[in-house]
């Protein structure tokens, strides 16, 4: 308690009811509290002591054969998926995203940065069977490479945006000043002082829109279908495995082997989703530069 | 061009984006819209029809001889589950929250409140994958056979059978710990920058320390509280791997008990694409890409809706992007 805090009465000249009513109240908080970080240590368990019984060496260096084998094809596919999704939405959000800083008090950066937030908010089935209505159907891709990474790329575009623009704000006006006052032109100013400046926070953003690719199921289920074997290239016309669908799939299986794989695929996902928010935490801590 | 413009015509992919997934799902949907009518939303009976006889026309549409398209125990299965997720993750995000704020030490806070929200980044497979394996057993076992046996002897939506463990109730637990870190980090961050005179000035009048926190700090939440709720009951609606594999995916049957298995919208679209495959005029399949336009209409609306009260109530600039 700083020292500038108030004088308090004493307890005991504090009424009983108001005194137990206080107590039941930081009693019921905190077992909120305890109860919300017990759920999740269960869940950690589960996931990880599980999947460390589960994950063998073969797991990760053999393909799916039948409800056995390894996992190799989904963690291939996962990462070709996510990798198409961020080629294609790194661009566009970055972009999107300086727009939504730079100009913010512009009609449309206000427009753009609503949408972005609804959009975030669209539910991931209803991107899925879009990417399956619009590219598997209608175009014709059939279940494919482009497909998923399309389905994807909707799903992360509107967080890096959101997070580039946040990265960009925390960039000091100061900065933006002195390089206009020495006749830099926008694009300058912007290219060339602010987004170096927040690099580090957009890549952050990034790593970000990565981990929650490589979670998603729903939009993938019915755009990139499922394969038994590794990539063979084609970006249409070719199913290809993933980690998330290895989980869903295998864990309804009636086979200890096929379970074994989706809690390896567990671990895996989880995993990695962890390590990417740790490192994003530890080394951009937006609060600690505050 | 200059640059600006640039910009500001690349930006405009997420507008198009928006406008592309609302507008092709309406248009590929648009035959299943008018062979099924508003009567979609309130029939209770999704049935392909007769798939071995030939199509007929009705109404101007080719379908299969009995078929009817009805997802009213869609719609009251989403609703309930979402509202019961709510009723759960409401209390404890905000009692979570409240103790986060104000009785966890500062420098502690930091990492609970790390470790908490952690629960945000969990893939929802990994929490269908955690409810299919521990949580529906538990619950089946041990928890649903005690409420029936106590609060099922008064109230009989939660009176016996308790089932195998899938269901509305679970589905709605699973639900609700995927939404708490929503409502439980927008209000600790709320809380936090409440004024410190405010409290004070409450230390000052008499208050103990709960009481200036309950009647003084929290009032002054309501709004930021709201708007979380909003943007829950958001995630809740759309969620879809979670309640797929804990649910029990019924199919025409309008739960009578809590523990009663249900279907969602989001999860429904997942389970029966395969079965609509199999229908040779497509209008299942179209009839599915009108469920989708109907959940994202409705998903849109929250999120504005929830966008817009944090916008015009908050003027402080959110941190995170949830």
């Amino acid at each position: 308690m700083s020292p500038l805090a108030p004088a308090r009465r004493p307890a005991h000249q504090i009424r009983l009811s108001r005194r137990l009513a206080s107590l039941t109240g930081w009693t019921l908080t905190g077992t909120c509290l305890f109860a919300l970080s017990a759920l999740m240590v269960w869940i950690l368990e589960v996931v990880f002591v599980r999947g460390v019984t589960a994950l063998r060496l073969s797991v990760l260096t053999t393909v799916t054969q039948g409800t056995g084998g390894g996992l190799l094809n989904a963690i291939e596919g996962t990462l070709v998926l996510s990798a198409g999704a961020l080629l294609l939405a790194v661009p566009f959000g970055v972009a999107a995203g300086i727009y939504t800083a730079e100009y913010r008090f512009t009609r449309w950066a206000t427009t753009i940065r609503f949408l972005a937030d609804v959009l975030v908010g669209v539910p991931s089935i209803v991107v899925g069977y879009f990417g399956y209505v619009g590219m598997v159907e209608w175009l014709g891709w059939s279940f494919s490479v482009a497909a998923g990474s399309i389905a994807l790329a909707i799903i992360s575009l509107p967080y890096i945006c959101r997070t580039t623009e946040l990265a960009l704000r925390q960039v000091s006006n100061d900065l933006r000043d002195a390089a206009y006052s020495l006749g830099a032109n926008d694009r300058r100013v912007i290219l060339g002082v602010c987004l170096p400046a927040a690099l580090p926070a957009i890549l952050t953003g990034v790593l970000l829109a990565l981990a929650v690719s490589v979670g998603e199921t729903a939009p993938l289920l019915y755009t990139a279908g499922w394969s038994n074997y590794l990539w063979d290239g084609h970006l249409t016309h070719s199913p290809i495995g993933y980690l998330t669908y290895a989980i869903w799939n295998f864990i309804n299986e009636p086979f200890a082997a096929a379970n074994a794989l989706a809690y390896a695929a567990a671990l895996l996902v989880t995993g990695f989703v962890l390590i990417i928010n740790i490192a994003a935490r530890f080394m951009f801590d937006r609060r600690a530069r505050r | 061009m200059k640059f600006r413009a640039w910009l500001a015509l690349v930006a405009g992919i997420l507008p198009a984006t928006l406008a592309a997934i609302v507008l092709f799902l309406a248009f590929y949907s648009w035959p299943a819209m008018h062979f099924n009518g508003l009567g979609f939303v309130v029939r209770d009976t999704w049935n392909l029809g007769n798939l071995y006889a030939d199509p007929i026309m009705r109404n101007g549409t080719q379908v299969q001889p009995g078929a009817t398209y009805g997802i009213l125990f869609l719609i009251v299965g989403t609703l309930l589950s979402t509202f019961i997720a709510l009723a759960i993750a409401l209390p404890m995000g905000i009692g979570a929250a409240i103790f986060l704020a104000e009785a966890v030490p500062e420098r502690l806070r930091l990492w609970i409140s790390f470790f908490v929200e952690l629960l945000m980044a969990i893939p929802s497979v990994v929490f269908g994958l955690w409810g299919y394996v521990v949580v529906i057993p538990f619950l089946g076992h041990h928890f649903y056979p005690l409420i029936a046996h106590s609060l099922g002897k008064a109230i009989p939506f939660f009176a016996e059978p308790t089932g195998s463990g899938y269901g509305l109730l679970t589905a709605s637990i699973v639900l609700s710990l995927m939404i708490v870190p929503i409502i439980a980090a927008t209000l600790r961050d709320a809380l936090v920058s409440q004024p410190a005179s405010l409290r004070e000035a409450a230390l000052g009048l008499g208050a103990t320390r709960f009481e200036a926190l309950w009647k003084v700090m929290l009032p002054g939440t309501r709004k930021t509280l709201i708007g979380a709720t909003f943007l829950a009951l958001g995630r809740a609606l759309g969620e879809t791997m979670a309640v797929l594999m804990v649910s029990g995916n019924a199919l025409n049957y309008l739960p009578h008990r809590i523990y009663d298995p249900v279907s969602t919208m989001a999860a429904f679209i997942v389970s029966q694409l395969d079965s609509a495959l199999q229908d040779p005029t497509g209008l299942a399949v179209r009839s599915l890409a009108e469920i989708a336009f109907v959940l994202a209409i409705i998903s849109i609306i929250v999120n504005a809706l929830a966008r817009l009260l944090l916008l015009m109530w908050n003027n402080s600039q959110r941190s995170v992007v949830i």
